[in-house]
């Protein structure tokens, strides 16, 4: 750390391990990512804490996320604005949430609040039409959608209200195999 | 003295009302409401001013409320940082709290005001120092000043002995409070927060931590519980949450699409790291010299190369024993670790059963890989998902399509036929082959190929079957998961045949090498005995002892141990070279040809016929698989088998990586054998079951050679046991051991286990009953739920009528005094806004967690104190109403 000039004190570098699912190195490593997205708005010193944000379109161009169907919304969900643009703490918070090691609770809130287009608490049937054209990049037609969101509804809708609340979500989501080895970024 | 403890003591108190209000509030809403919440509790205590007790307690009672106000002013003047207005918020507070003094007892709302003040002066001073830190400082200067207005006070109104009972109390209180700021250090990475907050509460538990946990305790126990501290700080030089951090391990960088092939990679190194150690203390004094060529055969590798010296060295290493045990040692090792990363993945994935249940939700929510990073996955990956969702919708739309069934039949009867044969041939082949080798064993004149046919022949079966099983598999017309699990089992079988019959004819080759050995024993006996006669005849000197005869003059046994070895080593090692010249070839190459010939011929190279290799994921575990089985068959005559495996699958990790990166293109489809990966563990267990047998066999009935090995001169390899229990350990647990070996013993323990077993799968049964039948239950709630909303009036009268009578007749008796309708409209809201439900819950726990205090006031005051209730304004009283009669 000493070579050049520091990035952050040990205090902060202790906070973020506490806060995080990362080790020293790495939160250093994503803050060496994050500075390459816009090196001139990101400062090599974090020692005060800088208020900077970096945009949307910058965030997504990183090869971990340029290829995700949900880049947008992932990053939108993690920014504290809600409009994507992201401080270092949004970043950092972004990749500790979908490490390997983040567990499948604090994944399952994130995964909702992801899959949640319209941010109302719920994922209604738009919400399932948007996330499955991103899915299939459009290519089924219309009835083939209606039917199945309708279905995927069916099977996960408890209280059938006819939209996924949380506890639906959670309780299908802890079902799936997949989910934790699918839902998680390597940076 | 007693002041000074009584000030952390309140402090603490204090403190923990502050800590508990970020703790709980999970949502940010809820901020909002903090700002009321004082307001609220002001009024709730205005309503019922004259309850209980005395001016005296009432007085207390106001003087509690204050700083819990204040608290709550301060905490949201952090989070918030908004600093003058939460000053004049807390002026306000303190004003209402002078009033509600006054009301009270005249002196003691004197108390307050000169209180107030003094807290005015240092929420000014606060404002001055931004830094919490300084922040913090203050709080604790002005929470001393409270305290000895406090105790002043008290002893005023008060008797001394309540108060010191308070504080302790308190203490406890505080205890808890520290404890549960560094749970809170611990698993605040696990809370959805959004950074700043997180990192806010985290400075802010440390500071509490920091200030308070030395404070705990009395006297010496608070010193000691400081140092103690202190020391844990010195020797860790960490804060308390970072002591017990996980470092994650990066895992290599497979192929990242399917997780058992590292799960089981990490899991077989893992092993080979167990034994290797086990064998680094073996020592090489002896070095037979034999006259056969071949340095390896002589090696460390091998079986024969350690003797059966039974102690070794000042710290009496014993070899044979240890041999044989760490032999034994690492199957039931392997076995226990196989069984329970298998009982691990039932935990988790939940099993195969639940297949269908959710399978639009789950295809819709779970199927995009977020590791995908390279457009060309990504666009497979859309393409697989595409077609995943068509060919579920197509299911959905027609369960059965019936035609000819006759033909499919018949075509997967003779797709079943031709595998079956295809498996016999090659099993006659390799049966063939190995008794083709003990002719060429017997020659000397052998040509490269002949050395090695058959190793090269099982090499090339492994290449050849699997591709032939699959265009088998063509005319079967399976779903793709059920046809995978088809094909992997068929090359499963495939192995695991020829193996067997590698084994057997191996089995074949030591039982002539065991003839040949009995008659080079006689032969060897008699050369020694000519020697010494030989010897004596010479020298003419009976008191000169022969001098040792240099082995390598004596006649030595063909030693079968160490050609078994050789045989797995053998195999092993042109398994490596078949694998990786495959990926040269059958990958880089045609990668190579695909890529740059196709800027010259007729058609497209790339999209057409030869298109690239694909990275045949089930197929590659099953290869790690079998080859772990081998090495579990060869490590006991072979122990270097290990070491070779580990170069071989280090070295394949990143060089079957490479050629994935290369030269690969990822599956159109992919389909997991399964869910959970059970599927391939349970291929590892019943292999490694399989592998057990021949060596356990080997070990109970095949006499070792008798002039090689550890256990050489034994007439059994378990002999070892016998000698040890019999020479270095006492008597009495000799006796013990041949009691515990005996049949009248072993029959009633092996009825046992079975009756135990078969207890067991009775209750998994039961379980596995009442488990189908919750479910059965819950769809029929769903459905009648259902039902219910589509049509609400439809529904029948009587079930109506039993509604609209349950709840009265329920609420009836629990709350006589109280109107029955109250709690009603409180329980409503909470169920129509869901989305408020997480907050009711932490709500209910706080309550929960403030009622042990001791404190001998809290829980009248408790319930009203920590917080507002959450779900609506409306619902205040209401709810402070339904929360009094259980105290009473």
């Amino acid at each position: 750390m000493g070579n050049k000039q520091t990035t952050f004190t040990d205090e902060q570098l202790e906070a973020y391990q506490d806060c995080t699912f990362f080790t020293r190195k790495e939160v250093l490593r994503l803050h060496g990512r994050f500075r390459e997205l816009a090196p001139h708005l990101v400062p090599l010193d974090y020692t005060n804490n800088p208020d900077i944000r970096v945009p949307l379109t910058l965030i997504v161009s990183m090869p971990e996320l340029k290829e995700n169907p949900f880049r947008d919304r992932i990053v939108e969900t993690f920014s504290e604005d809600r409009q994507g643009n992201l401080s270092f703490n949004d970043f950092v918070d972004m990749f500790s949430a979908l490490c390997e090691t983040s567990p499948r609770e604090l994944k399952t809130i994130y995964a909702f609040k992801i899959y949640d287009y319209n941010r109302d608490n719920f994922i209604c049937k738009e919400d399932l039409t948007k996330t499955l054209n991103k899915l299939t990049k459009g290519e089924l037609t219309p009835e083939e959608v209606t039917l199945v969101c309708d279905k995927a509804i069916e099977e996960a809708d408890l209280d059938g209200d006819s939209k996924l609340s949380f506890s639906d979500f959670e309780n299908m989501i802890s079902k799936a195999p997949d989910f934790l080895s699918n839902f998680h970024i390597r940076i | 003295r007693p002041n000074r403890r009584q000030a952390a003591g309140r402090g603490g108190a204090r403190a923990r009302g502050r800590g508990k209000k970020p703790a709980s509030d999970d949502d940010d809403e809820e901020e909002e409401d903090e700002d009321d919440a004082p307001k609220r509790r002001r009024g709730a205590n205005n309503k019922k001013p004259t309850k209980k007790r005395g001016g005296g307690d009432d007085d207390d009672d106001s003087e509690d409320e204050a700083p819990k106000k204040k608290r709550g002013g301060a905490a949201n003047k952090k989070r918030g940082g908004k600093g003058k207005a939460q000053d004049s918020d807390e002026e306000d507070s303190d004003a209402g709290k002078g009033k509600r003094g006054k009301k009270g007892g005249g002196k003691k709302g004197g108390k307050e005001e000169e209180d107030s003040k003094g807290k005015k002066g240092d929420a000014k001073g606060k404002d001055k120092g931004k830094d919490k830190g300084k922040d913090k400082d203050n709080d604790k200067d002005k929470k001393k000043k409270k305290k000895k207005d406090d105790s002043s006070s008290d002893s005023n109104t008060n008797s001394d002995e309540e108060e010191e009972s308070l504080s302790e109390g308190e203490m406890a209180a505080l205890m808890e409070e520290v404890e549960e700021k560094k749970k809170l250090i611990a698993t605040i990475r696990n809370k959805p927060w959004r950074m700043k907050r997180r990192l806010f509460h985290l400075k802010e538990a440390q500071q509490f931590v920091d200030k308070f946990e030395g404070a705990l305790g009395k006297g010496k126990g608070r010193k000691w519980y400081a140092y103690k501290v202190m020391m844990t700080k010195v020797l860790m030089g960490l804060p308390y949450g970072s002591i017990p951090r996980k470092t994650v391990p990066r895992a290599e960088q497979d192929t990242a699409q399917d997780y058992s092939v590292s799960k089981i990679r990490s899991c077989v190194l893992v092993l080979i790291y167990q034994v290797i150690p086990c064998f680094k203390y073996i020592s090489s004094k002896y070095i037979y010299k034999y006259k056969e060529s071949g340095y390896c055969k002589y090696s460390v590798l091998f079986y024969g190369y350690y003797n059966n010296q039974r102690t070794i060295g000042l710290l009496q290493f014993r070899l044979p024993l240890s041999y044989l045990m760490v032999g034994i040692g690492s199957f039931g090792y392997s076995l226990m670790v196989v069984i329970r990363t298998m009982a691990k993945n039932a935990d988790v994935g939940g099993g195969d059963g639940e297949e269908g249940e959710f399978t639009f939700a789950w295809k819709m929510f779970t199927s995009w890989d977020y590791l995908i990073g390279n457009a060309e996955t990504a666009d497979n990956k859309y393409a697989s998902i595409t077609t995943s969702f068509k060919e579920s919708i197509v299911d959905e739309q027609e369960n059965q399509k019936d035609e000819n069934i006759h033909l499919r039949r018949f075509l997967r009867v003779l797709a079943n036929v031709l595998i079956t044969c295809s498996l016999g041939g090659s099993g006659y082949l390799i049966y063939f082959v190995v008794k083709r080798s003990q002719e060429f064993a017997n020659r000397d004149d052998l040509s490269w190929y002949e050395k090695n046919e058959l190793e090269l022949i099982m090499s090339l079966l492994g290449l050849v079957c699997p591709p032939l099983f699959e265009t088998f598999a063509e005319l079967e017309d399976y779903h793709p998961r059920i046809a995978l699990k088809w094909q992997l089992g068929r090359i499963f079988a495939l192995f695991l045949g020829n193996l067997y019959t590698f084994l057997f004819a191996l089995f074949d080759e030591v039982n002539t090498k065991l003839e040949e050995e009995q008659s080079i024993k006689n032969a060897s006996i008699w050369a020694m005995k000519e020697y010494y006669a030989n010897f004596t005849v010479m020298i003419n000197d009976t008191l000169v002892t022969p001098p040792p005869m240099p082995p390598a003059d004596v006649i030595r046994g063909p030693c079968w141990e160490t050609a078994v070895g050789i045989e797995f080593v053998k195999l092993t090692v042109s398994d490596i070279q078949v694998t990786y010249l495959t990926i040269l070839i059958g990958d880089f190459a045609r990668a190579v040809i695909v890529r740059f010939l196709n800027y010259c011929w007729c058609w497209d190279l790339e999209a057409g016929f030869p298109s690239y290799g694909e990275f045949d994921i089930s197929g590659n575990v099953l290869g790690l698989v079998f080859n772990q089985g081998m090495i579990w068959m060869g490590a006991f005559y072979a122990p270097g088998l290990v070491g070779i495996n580990l170069l071989r699958l280090l070295s394949s990790m990143y060089y079957q990586c490479w050629a994935v990166m290369a030269t690969n293109v990822p599956h159109e489809r992919v389909f997991k054998a399964s869910k959970s990966n059970n599927f391939y563990m349970g291929l590892l267990l019943l292999i490694l079951f399989l592998s057990l047998l021949p060596v356990v066999y080997t070990i109970m009935t095949l006499p070792p050679s008798f002039d090689c090995g550890p256990f050489s001169g034994k007439v059994k390899m378990f002999d070892v046991i016998m000698e040890t229990i019999d020479l270095d350990l006492p008597a009495f647990l000799g006796t013990l051991f041949s009691y515990a070996a005996n049949p009248g013993l072993i029959i009633p323990a092996v009825l046992l286990m079975v009756l135990a077993i078969y207890y067991l799968n009775s209750v998994s049964e039961a379980y596995k009953n009442s488990n189908t039948e919750l479910k059965k239950k819950m769809q029929m709630a769903r459905d009648e739920e259902k039902n219910r909303r589509n049509n609400t009036d439809s529904t029948n009268q009587v079930m109506k009528d039993l509604e609209d009578l349950l709840p009265n007749r329920s609420l009836a008796p629990p709350a006589p005094p109280e109107p029955v309708k109250k709690p009603e409209p409180e329980a409503k809201p909470t169920k129509t806004k869901p989305g408020s439900a997480g907050k009711g819950v932490n709500l209910q726990k706080d309550v929960a967690l403030a009622s042990p205090n001791p404190n001998a006031r809290g829980p009248v005051r408790q319930p009203p104190g920590p917080r507002g209730p959450g779900p609506g304004p409306g619902a205040g009283p209401g709810r402070g109403r339904g929360r009094g009669p259980p105290p009473r």
